[in-house]
């Protein structure tokens, strides 16, 4: 089986600081990989060479192996801070993305009705991104990212900037959304317990510079438990990627 | 999510409550605000009446007294002349400013080298006062129609250029990398998303500027004018209608306040989004 996504010995330098070492991974079609490491483990970096924002120093970047010449509307990206354009409504905002496409003023207009409805904002199309609370400015950047029906969807740290509960609801809403999309998803978080619950896999990086220190496959068995986040198999998971972490995060701070 | 659920239940409850006691409170604030302005009136009513000597009341007339030559002046139709002549040519100098300066910063914010490299002079131009140049004009230009309208243009352009410039600069580069990541090209990068986001900014340059037109016109119009607002300022001084002059200076007052109001109210309708993400 090819890979959807390829890194292979990517290394990305800034003047004297290395950010990324000699990474290489590879992530199926329609995967779900949660990235986790340290502040300055290169997460974000290896997120912008995968979005096509920078290059790498040397090694490779490949989309269904293709080396990734530039940003394009085959791969989605969501960040922390929303980056919604507050002078656009709801709608108008998810249009962004499809408005150098084929798709004339109406079926635009119902493309973004369509995925709203998706990330469960019907009702509040017309509402600027000013009347949203921080839960709905994300699921309408996660709607934007969708609607133009990227292959791949990057997102970095989307949900760092929310209260505990939301964060808990849009992490199941995003589940939903990868088992009914089919999409690939590489989510970067700060949380281990987010990781655990979204990713298939976890790869861990080490703080400075970044290296890929192991990948671990989650296998949180029944998913169908009330309190998936207190089960067994879960705590396990959990404690085995803080023990991974654990030396990294000293070594950072 | 609690505090979503809750919030409805709190809000009627305090709305319905709280609807006379906003009426009320806007009332008081409506006079709070007006209260300073009401005192200074009557006080140019009643100390030329009570406190000041002869020969100071001639130089200062009550109110009432003003007011009345206003009232003539509206009736004779002078005051419609002078006034139509005035805006005439702050018009023409704003209009011709922010018709140049708009493109013009925006040409040298997006070429960055280029306004690093022109900002020194730009602020040494900002901060020459444009009455100081007014002799310059009027020696390069003539005393008619045209110094008065290129003294506007100059007094008008700076902030426009520089809010402009300070607009496209201040774009969130965040904006800018979700626009990158979507494979923007540089134009619609350009259209999309720099220039809707520099517009409230530049809105803010372009109100300065109407109230410029109008401060420095009054004062181009003392020299060598046969007609608007200043010219009827100094000439009724140097007549003595002391009453007529005072009346001038009340609706030059007007009319700023006035101009100033109407650009706010715009400003608010295009920058809807900036004011309330802020607030």
């Amino acid at each position: 089986m090819t890979a959807k996504i390829s890194l292979r010995s990517v290394t990305k330098t800034f003047d004297t600081l290395t950010a990324l070492d000699d990474v290489s991974l590879d992530i199926e079609d329609g995967a779900f990989l949660a990235l986790v490491g340290p502040s300055g483990s290169g997460k974000s970096t290896l997120l912008d060479l995968l979005g096509g924002l920078a290059k790498p120093t040397s090694g490779e970047v490949l989309i269904d192996g293709k080396p990734v010449t530039g940003p394009g509307l085959d791969r989605g990206v969501v960040f922390q801070q929303y980056a919604l354009f507050p002078w656009r409504t709801a709608r108008a905002n998810v249009e962004f993305g499809l408005e150098g496409g084929t798709l004339n003023k109406r079926q635009r207009a119902e493309r973004a009705r369509e995925f709203l409805d998706l990330v469960g904002l019907s009702g509040f199309e017309e509402h600027l991104p000013h009347q949203l609370s921080g839960g709905m400015k994300q699921r309408v950047a996660i709607a934007r990212s969708l609607a133009y029906d990227p292959d791949v969807l990057l997102m970095d740290e989307p949900y760092a900037a929310l209260d505990s509960q939301t964060r808990e609801l849009l992490q199941e809403e995003l589940r939903r959304i990868w088992q009914r999309t089919g999409k690939t998803i590489v989510f970067i978080t700060h949380s281990i317990e987010e990781a655990v619950y979204l990713g298939q896999k976890v790869a861990v990086l080490t703080s400075r510079p970044g290296r890929l220190k192991d990948v671990v496959d989650i296998d949180l068995g029944d998913r169908s438990n009330d309190d998936l986040r207190s089960a067994p198999a879960f705590v396990a998971h959990r404690h085995r990627l803080w023990e991974l972490l654990h030396d990294e995060i000293r070594r950072a701070a | 999510m609690t505090a979503t659920l809750e919030a409805p239940t709190v809000r009627t409850g305090s709305e319905a409550a709280a609807k006379p006691q906003k009426k009320k409170s806007r009332l008081s604030k409506t006079f709070r605000g007006s209260a300073a302005i009401l005192l200074f009136l009557a006080g140019w009513e009643l100390a030329p009446r009570y406190l000041l000597d002869e020969g100071t009341k001639t130089f200062l007339p009550p109110l009432s007294e003003d007011l009345v030559a206003l009232w003539e002046l509206i009736l004779n139709g002078q005051l419609a002349d002078h006034l139509l002549a005035s805006l005439g040519r702050s018009a023409a100098g704003f209009v011709l400013a922010v018709a140049v300066s708009v493109p013009l910063g925006l040409l040298i914010a997006w070429y960055r080298p280029l306004a690093e490299f022109l900002n020194p002079l730009l602020e040494l131009a900002r901060n020459t006062a444009a009455l100081a140049l007014l002799p310059v004009f009027t020696l390069l230009l003539g005393i008619g129609e045209v110094s008065k309208i290129a003294l506007i243009v100059y007094a008008c352009v700076w902030p426009v250029l520089l809010n402009t410039i300070a607009g496209v600069n201040t774009v969130d580069p965040l904006l800018v990398k979700a626009a990158r990541s979507l494979g923007l090209s540089s134009p619609s990068l350009f259209r999309k998303v720099i220039l809707p986001s520099a517009v409230p900014t530049i809105f803010t340059g372009i109100r300065m500027a109407a109230a410029y037109s109008i401060l420095i016109l009054i004062a181009a119009e003392m020299v060598g004018a046969k007609a608007g607002l200043g010219y009827l300022i100094n000439n009724s001084q140097v007549n003595f209608q002391i009453q007529q002059m005072y009346a001038a200076i009340i609706t030059v007052s007007v009319l700023g306040l006035a101009i100033n109001a109407g650009f706010v109210a715009l400003e608010r309708r295009f920058s809807t989004w900036r004011v309330k993400e802020k607030a």
